[in-house]
């Protein structure tokens, strides 16, 4: 890793990765469908922009988010701003919470987030069907909201370890 | 009690009002943005229409190339499990060849019969068909749909059928100038007027956002009827979108509402988009 902290243009990479992770899994709706399990899927984009904007919200701004759901929205084909409008609550979840805590706790961050995920997935919902006539499943959506809350410990580990490194190199 | 009421508020304010030092905007604008951006993107205005397809153009494309890795990794499991299933799929093959030919003469009579009786009532119908890939797959679990290469410079239009093979797959829902979305039979917002053959019964096929579709608007008594037989359902060309006679898919014999589509909705590379025109005379 000493060697990775030498490179310059790693050093740049490590530091825009959570930025370049999160417009990679927008453009791909990166929920492992293709795995063909039923009833399985998670949103990776939530958990990232949930451990990102209150761990470290220096790296992935507001306005990157914004253009994300965007193109989040464009790629699954639902009505322009509903996944932007979604991230950004999520957004303002992180900054309450980080507002609000002294020092930080795994198990308070990981309830947050199952009902911020509820939240958000509720008001998609509710302006899916309610607004734009579009039926959506919403049985999907709560194995959704289940699965994102069970995956958070293990992206947190990764995302964590991956914090660390980028602190240490602005550190250096 | 008031000094808690304080700090929720202070605590509020910060989170949407106050920048970091790398944030150029703050949360406050951006959520007011993007509730500016789903209002106007409930309009059909000319201009938002040219700025819609100005971004599903960069978009799509953009995503095409950026699932490249994916669409890999995926036709590699694809292969790993069809020759795992090689064996079973070489025994299917078998039984399904055994009388091919005796229904390709039967099916060319029809054909012709089917032909010669249209003239007599003076029917015809014709078709366009243009041939498309599919640029984005994506499976979402909300709404299933494949973004395709053409749009309307090729001079697709709203509404046109999507076939894989001669099976129905979906039907177009949005056209850009260089690419169309594909809306397919098994999301939930999907209705297909269709017929059930032999019994001739009326039918809309409904998706169910899983890989299987449901039958709606036939009475009860009729399913009763469908329980170990072979029922297939065909578009019934109600509407005068799709032309009478599309292969759907057929119905499950243990459950009488559930369809099994004859085409793979995650295996689609290659489709035609047709349009059909049933007119009187020539």
């Amino acid at each position: 890793m000493s060697s990775l902290n030498k490179s310059p243009f790693l050093r740049i990479f490590v530091s825009y990765l959570p930025l370049v992770i999160l417009f990679f899994s927008v453009f791909n709706e990166f929920d492992f469908n293709y795995l063909k399990l039923d009833y399985f899927a998670f949103n990776f984009v939530h958990l990232l922009i949930f451990f990102w904007t209150l761990r470290n919200p220096d790296k992935l701004g507001y306005l990157a988010i914004f253009f994300a759901g965007i193109i989040n929205d464009v790629v699954i084909g639902i009505p322009l701003g509903i996944s932007s409008f979604c991230y950004l609550i999520l957004c303002s979840v992180t900054a309450y919470i980080r507002n609000i805590t002294l020092s930080p706790n795994f198990i308070k961050d990981w309830i947050s987030l199952l009902f911020t995920i509820l939240l958000i997935n509720s008001i998609q919902v509710i302006i899916l069907d309610l607004v734009f006539l579009i039926q959506v499943d919403y049985t999907n959506y709560l194995i959704n909201s289940g699965f994102t809350f069970l995956f958070y410990p293990i992206f947190f580990l990764l995302f964590n370890f991956l914090n660390e490194r980028i602190s240490d190199q602005t550190n250096d | 009690m008031a000094t808690g009421r304080d700090d929720f508020v202070i605590a509020i304010r910060s989170a949407f009002l106050k920048k970091k030092d790398k944030q150029k905007f703050s949360l406050l604008t951006l959520i007011f943005l993007s509730v500016f951006v789903i209002i106007l993107s409930n309009f059909n205005f000319k201009a938002i229409q040219f700025i819609k397809i100005g971004i599903n153009e960069v978009i799509y494309r953009s995503s095409y190339i950026s699932s490249i890795p994916e669409n890999k990794i995926k036709a590699m499991i694809y292969d790993f499990k069809s020759h795992m299933d090689l064996y079973e799929n070489y025994k299917q093959e078998l039984t399904s060849e055994k009388n091919i030919e005796q229904i390709e003469l039967l099916n060319n009579f029809l054909n012709s019969e089917n032909k010669k009786l249209r003239d007599l009532i003076d029917e015809s119908i014709s078709s366009e068909e243009i041939f498309a890939k599919v640029l984005i797959d994506k499976d979402s679990p909300y709404l299933k749909s494949v973004v395709l290469n053409k749009g309307t410079k090729d001079k697709v239009k709203l509404g046109m059928a999507v076939i894989d093979e001669v099976y129905l797959v979906g039907q177009i829902i949005e056209v850009n100038y260089s690419n169309s979305r594909a809306l397919l039979l098994s999301d939930l917002n999907s209705k297909i007027p269709s017929v059930l053959e032999p019994d001739d019964i009326q039918a809309v096929v409904s998706g169910t956002g899983g890989d299987f579709g449901i039958i709606e608007h036939t009475q009860e008594d009729y399913k009763e009827g469908f329980k170990n037989r072979e029922i297939i359902v065909y578009t019934s060309g109600r509407g005068g979108l799709f032309k009478p006679g599309i292969p759907i898919g057929k119905i499950d014999k243990s459950k009488t509402e559930k369809i099994n589509f004859f085409s793979d909705f995650t295996q689609l590379n290659y489709v035609k988009i047709i349009s059909y025109k049933v007119g009187g005379g020539k």
